[in-house]
């Protein structure tokens, strides 16, 4: 057996991967190297309550007492340079190695660059630092532009406003969030913005940001300049692939792994933010998802197939993004669907639903006023599990309960 | 000083299913089991201080309706990530069609 298992990123990830090593009774040494310096932590929040706390403090994974009573050998501010996998060691940025039998990457995202882009005004939301500038700078009259209208930029906005910014959203594509959720969410999402008095800019791409010490001006395509204090970019993420690409493990649209997690290196896992894998629910479709609860069942199944379970993902992708009162919630990939059924669960939230063309259930996005659609949407994630089909007519009856066609 | 409430009507609360309880600035969550019996915990789930009344009942575990975080609703116990901190059960009795927890 493999005494010694290393994971390289303390996030959600890989500080649950630790903990679930544990659970599930390995008794070798667990390292876990992480290049912030802080204790693993919550993201979400950064973009959410965290903002507007009244006090900011990070939402932490696992206290240091948790870590420890977990033997967990926690590493933090230690990047991890390059991988040697003949030698079946890591090389840290300080120089020094450390061996592993097993090892684990779960390196994350970071956010995604505009090119030439840079200066003090610019800011990105990834770390607990990012949000403690961003909300510092997050003022009564002060003006915010924001670069793309993806959740990120979003739920800034939202945040922005309730802390009395001035916010001007611009978002390339003819309307919000256009990969992620159906165009009635959006409008919904859309419309709650507009009535915060978010300005909204669509269809307009970025000609060229220029900015000093005080101030930015974002020049778009069409000739329009949208004048800020500060710029925030918000137009996804890429996977930290780095490491795995130098090391000459299979990379595609993120760290490729087989359904057990595993990379071209038998020895070598890598799960959350980072990997790329096959869905079995949509005939194999590779994925890679930037998802909370994704990072957390990776880092669990990845913790069992180490010690060598070899459990397949079995998981559907669920997603939930905060923006003022509203909770959105998405189970499945919507993509995959080619019609829509819409459930009205009154007070304004609403369920869609993705039917593939043969009938099967294979997304829902649903919205709604804090949790309201999430017994709905929970169960909505079991029918696509089980590849159910239901009668397009019962999903759109809400007096019609989904826990009953569950059992059909 | 521990004392009966009444909490709710016994039909109030659907075969697996919640609702909640607010009582004295206190958010109970009342449960009906599968096989007929009631349940009460805290009403707030311990990740954030999310009301678990509009989360989904399957068998003995109430899931949080914000991140799926995991409890049995019998014995309180919390059942892995997100969650790590157990929620309080309650004694509960039916008397005349009502549901009656001990607070
Ligand atoms: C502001 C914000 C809001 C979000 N809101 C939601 C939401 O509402 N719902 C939702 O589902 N998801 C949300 N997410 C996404 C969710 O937080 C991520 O999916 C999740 O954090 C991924 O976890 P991870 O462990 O895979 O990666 P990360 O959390 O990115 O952690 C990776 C860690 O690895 C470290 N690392 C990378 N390379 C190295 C190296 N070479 N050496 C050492 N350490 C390294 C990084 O420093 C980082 O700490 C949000 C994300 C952000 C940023
Ligand atoms: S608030 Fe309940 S799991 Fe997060």
């Amino acid at each position: 057996m493999a005494r010694h298992f290393v994971i390289v990123g303390a996030g959600e990830c890989g500080a649950r991967a630790a903990m679930a090593l544990r659970e599930q009774g390995f008794d070798g040494d667990v390292t876990l190297v992480g290049g912030e310096t802080h204790l693993p932590y919550e993201r979400p929040p950064l973009s959410k309550h965290g903002m507007l706390a009244e006090v900011f403090a990070a939402k932490t994974i696992a206290t240091a007492e948790r870590l420890a009573e977990a033997n967990v050998g926690f590493r933090g501010g230690v990047q991890v340079a390059a991988i040697d996998r003949g030698g079946k060691r890591l090389l840290t940025a300080d120089g020094t190695a450390l061996p592993y039998d097993k090892l684990l990457l779960a390196t994350g995202a970071s956010p995604r660059r505009l090119p030439g882009v840079e200066g003090e005004r610019i800011f990105y939301l990834r770390t607990l630092e990012d949000a403690q500038r961003l909300r510092g700078e997050l003022l009564p009259g002060r003006r915010l532009a924001i670069v793309g209208g993806g959740f990120i930029g979003l739920e800034l906005a939202a945040s922005a406003r309730a802390r009395g910014a001035e916010v001007t959203l611009i978002e390339a594509l003819p309307r919000l969030l256009s990969r992620a959720v159906p165009e009635a969410i959006a409008a919904q999402i859309q419309a709650r913005h507009e009535l915060a008095g978010v300005k909204l800019v669509f269809g307009d791409g970025i000609a060229g940001v220029t900015s000093d010490a005080n101030s930015a001006t974002v020049a778009l395509n069409s000739g329009r300049r949208v004048e800020a204090d500060l710029v925030l970019v918000g137009i996804g993420a890429v996977p930290n692939i780095s490491l795995a690409a130098e090391a000459e493990l299979e990379i595609d649209n993120g760290i490729a792994v087989d359904r057990h997690l595993a990379t071209s290196d038998a020895d070598i896992f890598a799960a959350g933010d980072c990997c790329s894998f096959p869905l079995k629910i949509y005939g194999g479709r590779r994925v890679r998802l930037e998802s909370w609860r994704n990072a957390q069942d990776q880092g669990s199944l990845a913790a069992c197939n180490m010690l060598g379970a070899n459990e397949a993902i079995s998981t559907v992708p669920w997603f939930w993004s905060d923006q003022y009162e509203l909770g959105l919630q998405i189970a499945g990939l919507s993509d995959e669907g080619a019609s829509i059924v819409r459930r009205d669960l009154g007070n304004g939230a609403s369920i869609l639903f993705h039917i593939s063309a043969d009938g099967r259930l294979v997304a829902a996005s649903g919205i709604g006023v804090g949790n309201a659609v999430a017994k709905d949407i929970r169960l909505a994630e079991m029918l696509i599990a089980k590849q159910a089909r239901p009668m397009q007519a019962s999903l759109a009856d809400a007096d019609v309960k989904l826990k009953s066609l569950l059992a059909a | 000083m521990v004392e009966w409430i009444e909490a709710c009507g016994a039909d109030d609360v659907d075969e697996e299913d919640v609702i909640r309880f607010d009582h004295a600035g206190k958010v109970f969550a009342i449960y009906r089991s599968p096989d007929d019996r009631y349940y009460a915990t805290d009403g707030l789930c311990t990740h954030e201080q999310i009301s678990l009344a509009d989360g989904l009942v399957m068998d003995d575990i109430i899931e949080c309706p914000k991140h799926n975080g995991r409890f049995n609703y019998k014995t309180g116990e919390a059942k892995g990530a997100p969650v790590c901190v157990n929620l309080r059960t309650y004694a509960v009795k039916l008397e005349n069609g009502a549901v009656f927890i001990e607070v």
